[in-house]
């Protein structure tokens, strides 16, 4: 898609944040292409989550630029079209009293501005976007009372809510069970191919996550691989030895 | 037209203000609640009663505190207690919730100290600590009146930036709302209404009337405006009957109004439980 579009989605230069003198994050240099889903893998501590919160901006790196759609992050004012997913979405407080449409429409707050309301059309977006990730029967259920995959689709909807060009998602898939995250990885796959989405996904589970993503980065403080999914394929049993530091069997999915 | 409420002008400003407060306490109070924070309303009330001590006590001597309404003094004591919480959980980022016990127990020494200055106890105290149906004068009503305007507008046009606070902090800093500020204009607004339930309910239960309504509601309720709607439905029924049989049966508001909170919330728990129970019973 967008092949007009030459500007990445997000361009990462000679990233680096450490703690100290430990670096979590060692001189990243990194670009999604326009309409890519990248799949960003890396053992616990490679600074996965540090890396994404750097890209937000809730973290301030000690040196390296971030920018989104040619801007600089410092410059960036469109963060409607960003969406995000954390991790934390696994471990919200699922007492908290909102129906499934109270939390999508979160998600069209920062579009909608400061001291203004919802309209009937913010309405029917958050009605499409629930239908999006088919959880329309759930709409004025709470969301407290909802499955942890169930819960996790309600989420990416209220991050697709505000048409965002870019969706983050970080570790969407901790606590669902196996069987719901083949099914989430699909519809991600589908809002890449036909809405032309651009995704991000961190995760440390790499065998189901290379049968659907464009790409794949490797990161473990330092960005090891970046290519395409059927190069990492390939090298990717001596890249993780090296990476992880020891062997890991890569699991092969034949279907 | 026997009823002795529509009478007495006491009775009238005592009621008023109570219709007012059984609206604020709640609707502050389910914020407070989902963010796990039902013990600040504590804190600042005790703060707040430092405040009261210390007009007693300087309006026993002729001068300009004589005059005044004490409850200005527990509204300013109550806001520089809230801005004094927000700064402790900012200096102690891992143990936030060290900021109510700090300044809870600031508030209790301050009054106590104030309280033996001002050669102890006097009915005016007595009133504050468990409210009081007599007390309550008309420039309280219009004092409580004009809270009502302000915290009724905060809610109103920060509502999205308040829900979206309360329920996800790290997605309200991606989506470019500025938390810090709404978050201090917050905590002010629960010191002002704190300081003006004071004289209906009393300075040891106005916590009450901001989050038994709302746990009570927490139970039964479906989504965040459901909530609203029932908290505010429960504490407008315990203000107005707790009131009602406080005059009749003579005693202290603030015992009423929170023993009737505590009803409403035992029957809400009951209800969800008998709700539980009955796809089995149909069986």
């Amino acid at each position: 898609m967008s092949k007009h579009d030459n500007t990445a989605a997000v361009k990462i230069e000679n990233l680096s944040f450490h703690y100290g003198d430990r670096y979590v994050l060692d001189r990243i240099n990194f670009e999604i292409p326009n309409g890519a889903f990248i799949g960003l893998v890396g053992p616990n501590g490679s600074g996965k989550s540090t890396l994404i919160k750097c890209i937000l901006g809730l973290l301030k790196p000690q040196s390296g630029r971030v920018s989104f759609f040619g801007i600089p992050l410092g410059r960036f004012k469109n963060w409607e079209e960003v969406g995000y997913v954390s991790q934390k979405a696994n471990s919200f407080n699922t007492a908290f009293p909102a129906t499934v449409y109270e939390v999508v429409s979160m998600g069209l707050f920062g579009k909608v501005g400061l001291f203004r309301f919802l309209t009937k059309k913010h309405k029917q977006k958050i009605m499409g976007a629930i239908e999006t990730v088919g959880m329309t029967e759930f709409t004025h259920r709470n969301i407290g009372e909802l499955s942890g995959g169930q819960q996790q689709r309600v989420f990416i909807a209220r991050a697709l809510v505000s048409d965002p060009r870019l969706l983050i998602l970080d570790e969407p898939t901790v606590g669902v069970d196996a069987a719901s995250v083949s099914n989430f990885y699909q519809m991600l796959k589908s809002l890449n191919e036909e809405k032309g989405l651009t995704l991000l996904l961190v995760t440390h589970d790499v065998g189901v996550m290379s049968d659907y993503v464009t790409h794949v980065a490797c990161l473990n403080n330092q960005l090891h691989f970046h290519g395409d999914t059927k190069e990492f394929k390939e090298i990717s049993k001596e890249g993780f030895s090296q990476m992880y530091g020891h062997h890991v069997h890569v699991l092969e999915h034949l279907h | 037209m026997s009823f002795p409420f529509f009478h007495y002008e006491f009775l009238q400003n005592a009621f008023l203000t109570g219709i007012m407060i059984g609206l604020l306490a709640p609707v502050l109070g389910v914020f407070i609640v989902v963010r796990r924070q039902s013990l600040i309303a504590d804190a600042l009330s005790h703060i707040t009663l430092a405040g009261i001590a210390a007009n007693l006590m300087l309006g026993r001597s002729p001068g300009f505190f004589q005059g005044l309404n004490p409850l200005y003094m527990g509204m300013v004591f109550s806001v520089g207690g809230a801005i004094g919480i927000e700064q402790l959980r900012k200096v102690y980022k891992h143990y936030e919730e060290l900021a109510i016990p700090i300044i809870m127990s600031a508030g209790i020494g301050l009054s106590v100290i104030f309280i033996s200055l001002a050669n102890g106890f006097n009915t005016d105290l007595f009133n504050y600590l468990f409210g009081s149906v007599l007390a309550v004068k008309k420039s309280d009503v219009w004092t409580v009146f004009y809270i009502l305007l302000l915290v009724f507008a905060f809610v109103l046009f920060l509502y999205k930036e308040l829900f979206l606070l309360s329920f996800d902090e790290e997605q309200a800093a991606v989506s470019g709302i500025k938390g810090k500020w709404i978050q201090f204009l917050f905590i002010i607004m629960v010191a002002l209404v704190i300081a003006s339930s004071m004289k209906i309910v009393g300075i040891l239960l106005v916590s009450a009337l901001m989050t038994l309504p709302v746990a009570a509601s927490l139970r039964i309720a479906n989504g965040f405006k459901q909530t609203f709607v029932l908290s505010v439905i429960f504490g407008e029924t315990a203000v107005i009957l707790g009131l009602i049989s406080s005059y009749y049966l003579n005693l202290a508001p603030g015992g009423t109004i929170v023993m009737i909170s505590v009803l409403i919330l035992l029957l809400s728990l009951a209800w969800k439980k008998w709700r539980a129970r009955k796809p089995i019973l149909s069986e």
